[in-house]
């Protein structure tokens, strides 16, 4: 992923963060999880560059 | 033929990169490298005038150093203007490439320059003049200005270019028609039929190189952390007051969430064509999630939601110019404090 290591997986191409498929609470808690994911990725270091 | 050769402070003979501040200045005659050059370029050639400019003083003065070069090739009369080469020295190959592309667009003359396909100076300024690869190692100085003799002398007697193979330049991003002896079938199946027995093969399409961006170190403590929210997925406030276009954006926005929990429906539109944007109308914290950072604000969990998005469309854009947005929006945030970056991208 052209050096960018800090990636977390979204739900899809036309939105990352959510899932209009599932109840509104539903989504929200799977956006929280993501965003967590994010934040997670933020506080670890980088040490080998894929 | 009358040369003029810009160098930096270093092949100019002034010293190392203790002067490399030194400011831009010109001697008659060649100098250093500009002797071999001289040569090669054969006896009807002759380096009137060196430009010799430190590299830290050309990287921070670059408008200045590139007005100064144009006006001595004028004073030279030059026909010809050679910049380097550069190999690996990157504020020396980002002067030179500015040095070479103003004077070709603004006197029309031949000019070439060399530098190592790492260099910066060769993302910026490949498409617009000849940048012959020289390598990193600058044993191979005559090699590398016996190929820039060669374009130069080809450039001012309007022979044919050949490919950047043949002539050892850094390809440019020209597509040319060519005929083939065999069909795209052919081709292709010798391809795979060579990748399967392990020899080589070339394709024919040429990959994107991407400088690698090293990793910056982790956030500390994120109860502390000022956190932002970038996203490329075209979100603008009702109305697009920037005028962001859908396609190709070369400007980006911010817009102020400071008050707000929530990205509520009908307040935003989305400016990109690349995707099926109603889902993101429907519930825009699906892109920037406004809503849980609050949440993670309020609970103490992270110190400050920044207080506005930045957003742009990156949708078909060239890599120069989304390499400038990201810039200039790294810069904005970076002088906000900004701790860490969430970026969202369709």
């Amino acid at each position: 992923m052209v050096g960018s290591n800090r990636v977390v997986q979204g739900k899809g191409i036309v939105y990352p963060l959510g899932d209009a498929e599932i109840s509104k609470e539903d989504e929200k808690e799977l956006r929280r999880s993501i965003v967590q994911d994010a934040l997670d990725a933020l506080t670890t270091e980088v040490e080998d560059q894929q | 033929m009358r040369v003029v050769h810009y160098l930096n402070q270093f092949f100019g003979g002034v010293g190392g990169e203790e002067f490399a501040s030194t400011g831009i200045s010109s001697q008659e005659g060649a100098i250093g490298p500009g002797r071999l050059l001289q040569k090669l370029l054969g006896e009807e050639s002759e380096v009137v005038t060196t430009v010799i400019c430190g590299d830290n003083y050309a990287a921070e003065n670059l408008d200045e150093i590139t007005e100064y070069v144009v006006n001595a090739v004028k004073a030279a009369k030059a026909d010809l203007f050679v910049a380097g080469p550069c190999f690996e020295a990157g504020r020396y190959g980002v002067a030179a490439g500015a040095v070479c592309a103003a004077v070709s667009a603004q006197l029309n003359i031949p000019v070439v320059t060399g530098m190592a396909e790492e260099n910066p100076g060769v993302d910026l300024f490949r498409q617009e003049i000849y940048i012959i690869d020289s390598g990193a190692n600058v044993g191979a100085m005559s090699e590398v200005l016996g190929s820039m003799a060669v374009i130069l002398n080809k450039l001012n007697n309007d022979e044919e270019m050949g490919s950047p193979e043949e002539e050892g330049y850094i390809p440019q991003g020209i597509v040319r028609d060519a005929i083939l002896e065999e069909n795209a079938a052919t081709r292709i199946l010798n391809m795979i039929i060579a990748k399967t027995k392990g020899e080589d093969y070339k394709s024919e399409l040429t990959q994107t190189a991407f400088e690698p961006v090293p990793a910056p170190p982790a956030v500390k403590d994120l109860t502390n952390a000022t956190i932002a929210v970038v996203t490329d997925g075209g979100l603008v406030p009702k109305g697009n007051p920037d005028n962001m276009p859908p396609i190709a954006a070369e400007i980006w926005g911010s817009y102020d969430i400071a008050s707000l929990d929530d990205l509520e429906e009908g307040d935003y539109e989305v400016q990109h064509r690349g995707y099926d944007n109603r889902h993101v109308l429907n519930d825009p914290d699906r892109l920037v999630p406004v809503d849980i950072l609050r949440e993670l604000e309020k609970a103490g969990k992270i110190g400050k939601v920044y207080k506005e998005f930045l957003s742009t469309s990156g949708l078909a854009n060239p890599i120069a110019n989304s390499r400038r947005l990201g810039q200039e929006m790294a810069k904005k945030l970076k002088d906000a404090g900004v701790d860490a970056v969430i970026l969202t991208s369709t």
